[in-house]
């Protein structure tokens, strides 16, 4: 079993989009802004009933016909109104954490700390090699014939006789979770709920993502 | 970007001057050096503004010692300690390229007349 020793602290929140502020030193920073309303508790984790430390949170609004009956029965035992989305974070200070009990962004961040934020990236559609894999394509003239864009060879001929397992081809690319690890606090606006984060952030405006204190070094 | 007007709010100026492509400006710049911090003028004439909000810049030319210098600031930058303008241009372009390729006298706005 894994131990689990870091506290992490994280919460859910909402990318409203990009922007850019002047430091102190007068330089220009792109942040990425989101929204994040307070979070709460639905549940604790911990080492005797789960076999693991963690602390379940919630946040955004439902309509409460909408929840169904085990969900509904889960935020009842918390004691908290339904909310749209649930996460758990691991943490080895989960037990300090009480039911129902309200988390917000000025008492989980600090501006100048970091922060990695997870979302879902936007989704590209079917995607060619170049666009989703990076490869180089084949030369614009020079002969080229109808091959600008694709991948060139693919494998052997009889031998192996197969297209290797994990080959590198077109398909679907974004719509996947993807972690932004280290980003910089810039800023946090406790009065609207606002983090300011410097740099990019995955996903599309409006989009769920959740932030978390960094869990690798810088 | 209208949600994130608020934000950007707190970033913009309110008491810069209404000035335009033409206009000849005196540009207060804040310069730090080290510790201490000084105030420098950049004047020259104005032949471009472009972007909307918190991303609005623009651009100001000038000839010294016979070198174009093109400056490009953020209107709402806080380097720029205060924006004179000091005489309105008659020109008929928003952006004014085209002094890039004249020389002296040719290289000259009409000032703006109000009848």
């Amino acid at each position: 079993m894994v131990t689990q020793n870091k506290t992490v602290k994280g919460l859910l929140g909402t990318k409203l989009g990009m922007t850019q502020v002047w430091d102190e030193n007068n330089k220009l920073v792109p942040v990425t802004v989101i929204e994040i309303a307070p979070n709460v508790v639905t549940q604790v984790r911990n080492l005797e009933v789960d076999g693991y430390a963690a602390v379940q949170i919630a946040a955004g609004q439902i309509d409460p016909r909408k929840v169904n009956k085990p969900d509904a029965g889960h935020f009842e035992k918390a004691g908290v109104t339904p909310r749209r989305h649930l996460t758990e974070v691991r943490t080895a200070d989960a037990a300090e954490y009480a039911l129902g009990q309200e988390l917000t962004v000025e008492a989980t961040f600090e501006a100048g700390q970091k922060v990695d934020v997870v979302g879902t990236s936007k989704g590209k559609g079917f995607a060619g090699v170049m666009k989703r894999h990076g490869f180089g394509g084949a030369p614009a003239s020079h002969g080229a014939h109808r091959n600008h864009r694709k991948p060139g060879s693919i494998g052997g001929a009889s031998t192996p006789g197969r297209v290797f397992k994990g080959q590198r081809m077109a398909g679907r690319m974004g719509g996947e979770r993807v972690t932004v690890l280290n980003l910089h606090v810039h800023a946090i606006d406790a009065e609207k709920g606002l983090l300011l984060v410097k740099g990019a952030v995955p996903g599309a405006r409006g989009r769920l993502v959740f932030v978390r204190t960094a869990v690798k070094g810088a | 970007m209208h949600i994130l007007d608020a934000v950007d709010a707190a970033s913009l100026k309110a008491d810069i001057p209404s000035f335009r492509p033409g206009d000849t400006v005196k540009v207060h710049v804040n310069i730090i050096e080290g510790t201490r911090s000084r105030v420098q003028v950049f004047q020259g004439a104005v032949i471009r503004r472009q972007g909307d909000g918190v991303r609005e810049t623009f651009t100001v030319r000038k000839v010294s010692f016979q070198v174009g210098v093109e400056r490009t600031f953020p209107v709402h930058s806080p380097v720029i300690e205060k924006l004179e303008v000091v005489t309105r241009g008659d020109v008929r372009r928003a952006k004014l390229y085209y002094l890039r390729e004249l020389r002296g006298k040719k290289a000259k706005i009409k000032e703006k007349r109000d009848f």
